[in-house]
């Protein structure tokens, strides 16, 4: 039984033009102590599809879903209490910005023993014994110290250490890093990511890491699912798929990293992302695709399995018939060149 | 913190420099002086106005008499009163414990309301509850408090007879003072028909004081709760998997109260403006009532006292407003 089974999950916002997905469709299966990476542009529904899966979409959001599995128990089944006993303890969740995702009225020794007593029963003398062993863990110099510090007295990389300490508190099963260092510096960045892996590795937790930056995916992640306006892409192990991406959308993300630029100029998608309330009847990528054609603008290609892992896309790069098809369908196959701009 | 006392403290005596220069000067724009009022119809003659005028120092220019008022006001010496030759100070000290307690109950009973109120709306925004409260508030803050006590009177003291029209206990009663609060003397003496009866005086001005502080705390409370519920770290609270109550109760709370306890502190000084008018509408026998009887009589030293004491007491409460806010912000402790 895998550990997280997600089968075509939705979410949708009511705006003037009805409602809206955000996550349009998405699959994951995420087997324990697995690292999985999402990537994506800006707004192409990772942190709402994760938020979904911890109940914590907001408010006027609606969440739908096929199957929505923790452990083999259905989470849209569960009751609040239930779902809220899973929650922080089995299922964590760290966010972006550290500095605003802690309450500054409250002392962290107070923000982290809390978790501990709500889950775990502990008393105040147990929770605190625990909490220094934690803060120690996620390398926090004098953890007694700190106990009595306020967020805004600690810089935002100890207050991600102190959001990791406690995501970590119940040891959970999953944890969710929905772009941990994008708000810290560089420096810093390595440390926390090291930190992530490296607990998760000890612990034998399953990690699904958030993040814009493919050169983070490469390194640390099993696997990978990339996102686009709300739906996923393709999904493959992270070897394959930097290797030979099979979604013209993978690889143009993947021409666009810095490092593949062959010097001075950067490599951009040409085109935006389509907005919520204005999605193309057939494949969503099709209007910044160059290999669209009439067919893929009017039926939209379901995802489906194909080499190693999944892809939701007509003309898959490495399949050898695509040139004909695209000819048969219509489209000028181009010759695959680079936009770029300086 | 504590240098943030001093600093707050520093600025009392300028405060009380020019409250008194203000109020010294303004009655003194008042036409009539105390002397013509205690005359009365009769009228007075002359000579025997001069006379009188000298013997209270009122021929002098107004700047010696305030020289004067002020270095006595040094010693402790707030003068008496021109119409009942009291003390200001006792008489103060005696009417002072009806207002607290009319005031106290109030701002409790303003809280005890406003507080639920402004935080479930917020909760369930846009629902009926929401947009009754909002309404009701708003409707609450514009009451005029004249028209607002005399409708409560002509319903529940005229109509159903359920409350007297005025006063502060029925005169069968006598509560020895203790702590001059009379809920608690009563309470202290045992005697609960006293108890009652005081009870039953004090329920209609204090709704009619509590609504505008009511009104402003519902508000208050409900918009720094949808900013709060906003926030980041409540999605933090939320993931940690604490029930919902806790969220609320602890973590938005804790935050929206920041502004509400400024708030509060503001409607301190709108709250002894608004006991003047509702202790007169009840005759509800406090310091309110006795300046407007001062005003009426002209009894300089009375409103020159009065004035200074409630001002001195409000820049208090200010002052521990401040402090009660430092206590909740951590956040401003140290940067001060
Ligand atoms: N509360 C909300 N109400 C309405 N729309 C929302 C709400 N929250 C998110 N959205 C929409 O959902 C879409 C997906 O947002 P999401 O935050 O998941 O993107 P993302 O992939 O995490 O982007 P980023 O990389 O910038 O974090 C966005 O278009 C956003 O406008
Ligand atoms: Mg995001």
């Amino acid at each position: 039984m895998p550990l997280l089974e997600i089968k075509n999950l939705s979410v949708e916002f009511p705006s003037q033009h009805g409602m809206v997905r955000a996550v349009d469709g998405v699959d994951i299966m995420l087997e324990r102590g697995e690292v999985l990476g999402i990537v994506g542009e800006s707004g192409s529904g990772k942190s709402v599809g994760m938020l979904a899966l911890m109940g914590l979409v907001p408010y006027p959001g609606r969440v739908r879903a096929d199957k929505l599995q923790f452990e083999g128990r259905d989470l849209q089944t569960l009751s609040e209490r239930e779902r809220r006993a899973l929650t922080g303890k089995d299922v964590a969740m760290i966010f972006q910005e550290p500095t605003t995702s802690l309450n500054p009225s409250f002392t962290i020794g107070y923000q982290l023993a809390e978790t501990l007593h709500v889950h775990e029963g502990m008393d105040r003398k147990a929770a605190r014994r625990r909490v220094i062993e934690l803060l120690e863990q996620v390398g926090i110099p004098a953890p007694e110290s700190r106990l009595s510090a306020y967020p805004h007295q600690l810089s935002g990389g100890m207050n991600q250490r102190v959001m990791i300490a406690m995501a970590i508190a119940c040891n959970p099963k999953l944890l969710i890093a929905d772009e941990p260092t994008t708000a810290l510096d560089v420096t810093i960045q390595a440390q926390i990511l090291d930190l992530l892996l490296s607990l998760q590795r000890d612990r034998g937790m399953a990690l699904i890491l958030i993040t814009h930056n493919m050169g983070v995916v490469s390194d640390t992640t099993e696997r990978v699912a990339v996102m686009y306006a709300g739906q996923i892409m393709e999904q493959r192990p992270t070897q394959s798929l930097f290797a030979s991406p099979q979604h013209p959308y993978t690889a143009a993300l993947l021409a666009a990293r810095p490092e593949a630029s062959d010097g001075g100029r950067l490599a951009t998608i040409p085109g935006v992302v389509p907005g919520l309330s204005d999605r193309p009847p057939g494949c969503l990528f099709g209007p910044r695709c160059i290999y669209a054609t009439p067919l893929a603008d009017k039926v939209r290609p379901d995802l489906r399995p194909w080499m190693d892992g999944l892809i939701r896309c007509h003309y898959p790069l490495g399949d050898p018939t695509r040139d004909e098809r695209i000819a048969a369908d219509g489209g000028s196959a181009p010759i695959p060149e680079r936009e770029t701009t300086s | 913190m504590l240098r943030f006392i001093f600093t707050r403290l520093s600025l009392v005596v300028p405060t009380f420099i020019g409250i008194t220069l203000l109020v010294f000067v303004l009655i003194r724009l008042i036409p009539g002086d105390p002397i013509e009022t205690m005359a009365g119809e009769r009228g007075i003659d002359a000579l025997r106005h001069e006379q009188l005028r000298k013997e209270y120092g009122f021929d002098q220019p107004v700047l010696v008499q305030y020289g004067l008022y002020l270095s006595r006001l040094v010693h402790g010496d707030f003068g008496r009163s021109i119409v009942t030759h009291e003390p200001v100070i006792s008489e103060f000290g005696t009417l002072f414990p009806a207002t607290i307690e009319l005031s106290v109950c109030a701002i409790l009973f303003a809280l005890c309301l406003g507080l639920p109120a402004g935080i479930i709306a917020a909760v369930r925004r846009n629902s009926i509850f929401d947009h009754g409260v909002m309404g009701v508030s708003l409707t609450g803050y514009s009451m005029p408090i004249f028209w607002w006590g005399l409708l409560l009177i002509l319903l529940f003291s005229v109509q159903l007879g359920w409350t007297p029209v005025s006063g502060r206990i029925a005169v069968q009663y006598f509560i020895e003072p203790v702590t001059g609060f009379l809920l608690i003397d009563a309470l202290l003496a045992g005697d609960f028909g006293a108890f009652r009866s005081a009870l039953s005086h004090l329920v209609l001005p204090m709704i009619v004081l509590g609504t505008v502080p009511l009104a402003v705390i519902a508000r208050m409370t409900r918009s720094a709760m949808l900013e709060v519920l906003g926030e980041d770290y409540i999605r933090t609270a939320r993931a940690k998997g604490l029930p919902y109550f806790r969220v609320i109760a602890i973590h938005a709370l804790r935050n929206a109260l920041i502004p509400v306890v400024t708030v509060i502190g503001l409607q301190v000084g709108v709250l002894f403006t608004g006991a003047i008018l509702t202790e007169t509408i009840f005759s509800w026998p406090g310091v309110g009532k006795w300046l407007i009887e001062g005003i009426n009589r002209r009894d300089y030293p009375v409103l020159q006292g009065g004035t200074l004491l409630i001002g001195a007491i409000i820049m208090i409460v200010n002052l521990l407003v401040d402090v009660a806010y430092g206590l909740i912000n951590p956040r401003i402790r140290y940067t001060r």
